[in-house]
């Protein structure tokens, strides 16, 4: 309610000033027989910006100290006995007297310095909020009125307003820069923290991942080694680029090459589909549907497969990551210029070897840099794994045993408790940075290469 | 001598002919081969597509359709012997009254609900040994609170007999469907001996019948009533956090989408900017689930599991993609247009925002469209931001505990309740899907249908 008068009033005030500012400049335009500098819009929504800039931050202030304020005055007013009280007992007597203050009362009976305070405190409320309301205008009014007295037939209000506009679109691009420089610096702060309990070289070359839990106690620090995590990582990333890799480049080159335009046109969104499927979904597929399958298949062949293994995450990685695959290697393969096929089969080489002897060279940088954004993708991906690896942090050669993962183990670490202190949810933060470093470094490799090979050909 | 010549000649013409000949066949062979692998690749990746969409569908769907008990229900005033609700004296306080409705609230909570089905089930089956424990586990925990709210919203109807429908408990349900081993013995059976038999009865005589779930759309997440357990407050704080995408992601996102393509001189900061935004886009998604925790949690000690944390979070995962797509846009828009409007006078930013802007709209809103449904089946970086809390209730703001739909689907996986909430999950992953398609669908369609092509 409270805050609605204020946007009203605010809104009144800008068109009141939008309003002047338009007359004054028609009425200079049309007095002076002078042509304007900018047309009256401009003068008027400059009077509405400066109108509201400082009664903008008149209102900033009150709601970040309003609050403090009438705490401060409630514990001016309580009798002495009362105010020695400790500070919870204090916000517990300050919290029911806004109560009575705001008519909802409490349960049982006001004691009388209460209703007395809340009383005053009901006036106090209504004077400082009335008075910042008449203080937001008052400001709003007197920087309309010196911004009124500069209008003028030169005045270069447009300009001005353009000024403000540019300022509002760069801060907002640089939301973007301020994300890189929260995520940097939340996750090395924070892994700072985590090196004063573990040294980095016992975090990065230790072989054994048993965090153990928080609440064991100090003695019970337990071993924080990456390299498990990293090999189960790897390990599946491994397996979902050898089945997305050559389905995918199979299925691009087809597409690019063979697929007649209807055929094109209708698998290409079908294939896509599988991009644009939440992770959890696939999560869910693996777990309930693929494990069992390879399960039963490793089963009847005689090999061991567990129904939660790299291999089975790695499978379903390898699936959702097709589409990323086949169609950006899609996109690179018909970026090569027609005249180099020509050329070949000019020579008389058949299409497939004109492809691969041609095409496929040409296309080898941005083919390279497509499947390193692809691996980025498949080592930052969780819930797949979360679901459907098994989480068994050990060092291990086997694909069909369970793994865990980088992500998996920032999942398991930072959820249920949200206590920052212990080395247990700390390590999140230390896995969080080794994973940014590693999907940076290949992001930034891989649209290196990306970008320089579009420009060879443009 | 000339002829031996000649056949020799033709002999070694024909030699070749029958190498080349053979070569031939050979690359042919292999084009073939190659041609089939392409095609096998993309009926592989089509398959998949088929496999994935069937095997969920089949799992889901009959998730829709649950069992359910009509009964006739008596509510007894002697059972329910709460008196009438309080009324508001003009000399009391807010808080006095509200500490009276409260005494009448918990009155109600107290009242034996359970005898009130107890005797529903008693008169629809007629003569039965069944015990009281067997009778009451037939219907869902959860649903003695429907008469619970029945009497609070309307105290009159103590004393009356009202057709109610009930849920049948989770096991009834997996039991009428067959999706568990009949042929087990009853010691391995989640209903007893008598229980299986009540519920075969009262289904063939159409008491207990399968009726759409509605409690998957209408009910909040339950852990003692699994079969009434809902979608609706996991649906609704997803809502919140769409929204806040949209207010926050959109307008930030074009803003620095126009200012790097429009207004942006060529140099090192923008070239930053740019790397930066591709590199943004490229971030593993739990990353910036660290950041929303690190950040927003433990800096600015936002609450824990709050849609508006959530929804800042995505904003920030969703950003990129908007920029990057607005700023395609932007780039194929003809330079003819920009080129018209510096030409008769406009400034730069009236040539953006009366020119440039408007026709890039339909763009604008096929990119915002594709990064919200992208945001909607995140699930990662909302579990490090404590959204996996189990919540039994309806978000009212996005200040409060929440769940989002992925997160929901995620903790129902993980239910020990197998049988039943197996079919529970794949029926929340088709509505998660289908909200996700008709997204989709309806940005190709906005892309085929407005967006002009130059």
């Amino acid at each position: 309610m409270h805050s609605l008068t204020v946007i009203i009033v605010l809104l009144l005030l800008m068109a009141l000033a939008y309003r002047v500012g338009l007359t004054r400049s028609r009425h200079l335009a049309s007095g002076a027989r002078q042509r304007l500098h900018s047309r009256p819009v401009y003068h008027g929504t400059l009077l509405a910006i400066w109108c509201a800039i400082p009664a903008l931050i008149v209102l900033v202030l009150w709601a970040v100290f309003g609050d403090e304020l009438s705490r401060f005055y409630i514990l001016a007013q309580l009798p002495a006995d009362v105010a020695k009280q400790p500070a919870d007992q204090l916000d517990l007597v300050v919290e029911r007297i806004r109560q009575i203050a705001s008519g909802f009362g409490v349960a049982d009976t006001e004691a009388p310095y209460e209703s007395e305070i809340a009383a005053g405190l009901r006036t106090f409320g209504t004077v400082a909020w009335l008075s910042v309301v008449a203080l937001a205008a008052v400001a709003g009014l007197v920087a309309t009125r010196l911004a009124w007295s500069r209008i003028s037939p030169e005045l270069r209000a447009r300009n001005e307003v353009e000024r403000v506009v540019g300022a509002l679109l760069a801060f907002c691009s640089g939301v973007a820069i301020l994300t890189t420089i929260g995520i940097v610096a939340s996750l090395l702060g924070e892994a700072i923290r985590f090196f004063t309990f573990v040294s980095p070289i016992d975090f990065f070359f230790g072989t054994v991942w048993n965090p153990r839990f928080s609440t064991v106690g100090a003695g019970g620090q337990g071993d924080f080694g990456l390299l498990p995590l990293l090999w189960g990582t790897v390990l599946v990333s491994l397996i979902a680029m050898l089945v997305a890799g050559p389905i995918g480049l199979m299925a691009a080159i087809y597409m690019a090459e063979y697929a007649p335009r209807r055929v094109r046109m209708t698998a290409k969104p079908i294939v896509e589909i599988l991009a644009g499927i939440p992770t959890i979904v696939y999560g869910f597929f693996a777990l309930t549907i693929v494990g069992p399958f390879l399960a039963d298949i490793g089963a009847s062949i005689g090999l061991d497969i567990r129904a939660t293994s790299a291999f089975t995450a790695g499978v379903v990685m390898g699936i959702m990551i097709i589409p990323f695959i086949s169609s950006l290697s899609d996109d690179i393969i018909t970026q090569v210029p027609r005249a180099m096929r020509d050329g070949s089969l000019g020579l008389g080489s058949t299409h497939s070897e004109t492809i691969k002897r041609v095409v496929l060279p040409a296309a080898l940088p941005g083919l390279v840099g497509a499947f390193l954004l692809a691996i980025s993708r498949a080592v930052g991906e969780t819930m797949i794994v979360v679901l459907a690896a098994g989480n068994r942090p050990v060092l291990n050669a086997n694909p069909f045993e369970a793994v865990s993962t980088v992500t998996v183990t920032i999942v398991n670490q930072l959820t249920g408790d949200a206590d920052f202190a212990s080395p247990q949810s700390l390590v999140a933060f230390a896995l969080g940075l080794t994973l940014f470093a590693m999907t940076l470094a290949l992001n930034v490799v891989a649209l290196y290469i990306v970008r320089k090979y579009r420009e060879q050909y443009e | 001598m000339t002829s031996t010549v000649n056949d020799t000649g033709r002999s070694f013409a024909y030699g070749q002919a029958a190498l080349i000949e053979r070569s031939l066949r050979r690359r042919h062979a292999r084009e073939r081969r190659f041609r089939l692998m392409g095609m096998l690749a993309v009926i592989a990746a089509i398959g998949f597509v088929v496999v994935l969409f069937s095997s969920v569908l089949a799992r889901g769907l009959p998730a829709f359709w649950q069992a359910t008990i009509t009964l006739d229900v008596t509510f007894d005033p002697e059972v329910v012997d709460v008196g009438p609700p309080p009324e508001q004296q003009a000399d009391q306080s807010e808080a006095a009254f509200q500490k009276e409705m409260n005494r009448w609230r918990r009155g109600l909570a107290l009242v034996n609900w359970n005898k009130l089905i107890e005797g529903g089930l008693r008169k629809a089956i007629g003569e039965t040994d069944a015990s009281k424990r067997d009778l009451i586990g037939l219907v869902a925990s959860g649903e003695r609170f429907r008469l619970r709210e029945m009497v609070l919203q309307d105290p009159a109807i103590v004393g009356t007999t009202r057709q109610v429908d009930l849920l049948a408990n989770a096991n009834v349900d997996v039991w009428l469907k067959g999706n568990i081993d009949r042929s087990l013995p009853d010691s391995r059976q989640q209903l007893s001996g008598d229980q299986q038999d009540l519920a075969d009865r009262l289904y063939e005589r159409g008491i207990i019948h399968m009726a759409f779930a509605k409690s998957l759309f209408l009910n909040v997440d339950s852990r003692s009533s699994p079969a009434s357990a809902g979608l609706a407050g996991a649906f609704v704080g997803s809502l919140y956090m769409m929204l806040i995408v949209i207010v926050l992601a959109v307008p930030i996102g074009v803003a620095s989408a126009i200012y790097l393509e429009e207004f942006a001189p060529k140099n090192r900061l923008t070239d930053l900017i740019e790397v930066n935004i591709n590199n943004l886009a490229a971030v593993p998604s739990i990353v910036f689930g660290l950041l929303g925790a690190s950040v927003f949690i433990g800096w600015f000690h936002l609450p824990l599991s709050a849609p508006l944390v959530g929804g800042l979070v995505l904003t920030l995962m969703t950003l990129p993609i908007i920029i990057i797509s607005t700023r395609s846009t932007l780039r194929a828009l003809p330079p003819s247009i920009r080129h018209a409007a510096l030409g008769v006078g406009a400034s730069r930013t009236q040539m953006v925002f009366h020119h440039v802007l408007p026709l890039a709209i339909p763009g604008i809103l096929t990119a915002t469209i594709i990064g919200v449904a992208q945001a909607l089946g995140e699930t990662a970086p909302l579990l490090l931001i404590g959204m996996n809390a189990f919540v039994a209730s309806v978000p009212g703001t996005p200040l409060d505990q929440s769940t989002a739909l992925p997160v929901q689907i995620f903790l129902w996986q993980g239910n020990e309740n197998r049988n039943f909430f197996e079919a529970r999950t794949s029926a929340a992953i088709i509505v998660l899907l289908a909200l996700m398609i008709s997204l989709n669908a309806l940005a190709v369609f906005m892309r085929q249908r407005i967006q002009r092509r130059w």
